[in-house]
């Protein structure tokens, strides 16, 4: 079983088609990573779908780099 | 032809008319079809003539639990949803100036609000599989106007700025949204049209007949095809020369 870190690493290496070792925790998804609107949208969708939890607008604002992502996850995921 | 070969199609409004027209045209190019009504009499008769083809499901657009639900159980047994064809609408005329409150909202919540819901949630999975077709059906009216359909005529030029849009919102994702606008077709919604609309509308189609629905799923399927991938956030007027926009 993969830790919640790995797997959101994993879904962000998917979803912006960048190389894992990229993925660093201070990445900024838009900065960085050269995400755009639609592709923090589409990250958030997939975060919702990997981990079965609904991440509310203002929450979802605030998910601007990796760490924020895994943080996120950690506070609210049932699992 | 078989253009919608493994393509799964979600047609809402599909038990008569235009809807219908439209699944039997997308379901004999091989695709699979799920039609909605209102009624459950009405997806009975869609299933009917689907045949193995596809199926009718009872579905209020309006409702937006029961959507989810149903995009969801449609998802699960088709798979993901390839064209989506937002037919469903209906009228409720009468002169802006009589015109109640509940017959503008009814209006305009089922062929403009209901739209934006149901795209909302198909919308994921096409862009997920970075491809998908939208076809809203607006109307010639939404562009020249009507007395008597103040509401009609603002909810399908709504149509058009919403499908513009969400093109621009979707486009890098290998999705297009487009309308397809009716001039005066030959249907159930035509024929309660008083004779006065009438006239007015008839004295001016160049082509001097009324549309078959068959003739707005052609231009829906061309959409809905592989060739239209390049098309987005356009509107196809479909009206024998009514109007030339």
């Amino acid at each position: 079983m993969s830790t919640i870190e790995e797997r959101v690493k994993k879904i962000i290496v998917e979803q912006l088609g960048v190389k894992e070792e990229e993925v660093k925790p201070e990445a900024s998804f838009e900065n960085d990573l050269g995400a755009d609107s639609l592709d923090t949208v589409e990250l958030v969708m997939a975060l919702e779908e990997e981990f079965e939890t609904e991440i509310p607008d203002e929450e979802a604002e605030k998910i601007k780099t990796v760490q924020s992502a895994i943080d996120y996850v950690n506070n609210h995921s049932n699992d | 032809m078989q253009n919608f070969e493994n393509k799964v199609a979600l047609i809402t409004g599909a038990s008569r008319g235009i809807g219908k027209a439209i699944a039997e045209n997308l379901a004999s190019q091989g695709a699979k079809v799920i039609g909605t009504a209102t009624s459950d009499k009405g997806a009975a008769a869609i299933s009917e003539y689907l045949g193995s083809n596809g199926e009718g499901l009872a579905l209020d657009v309006t409702d937006a639990e029961s959507l989810q639900q149903t995009i969801k159980d449609i998802e699960k047994k088709y798979g993901s949803i390839d064209i989506l064809v937002n037919n469903a609408g209906i009228t409720r005329d009468n002169l802006m100036m009589r015109m109640k409150d509940d017959e503008w909202d009814a209006v305009l919540n089922t062929n403009l609000s209901a739209v934006f819901k149901v795209c909302k949630a198909v919308v994921r999975g096409m862009m997920k599989r970075r491809n998908g077709r939208i076809i809203n059906i607006s109307s010639v009216v939404g562009t020249t106007g009507n007395p008597g359909q103040v509401n009609y005529c603002a909810a399908k030029a709504g149509l058009v700025g919403f499908s513009k849009a969400m093109a621009k919102e979707v486009a890098a994702r290998g999705i297009t949204v487009n309308c397809v606008a009716p001039g005066f077709i030959d249907t159930d919604m035509t024929k309660s049209l008083n004779d006065e609309q009438k006239q007015a509308i008839f004295d001016n189609i160049p082509a001097a007949r009324l549309g078959e629905p068959r003739e707005i799923a052609a231009a829906v399927a061309f959409l809905a095809s592989e060739g239209a991938a390049y098309i987005t956030g356009e509107t196809i007027h479909v009206n024998g020369g009514m109007a030339m926009v």
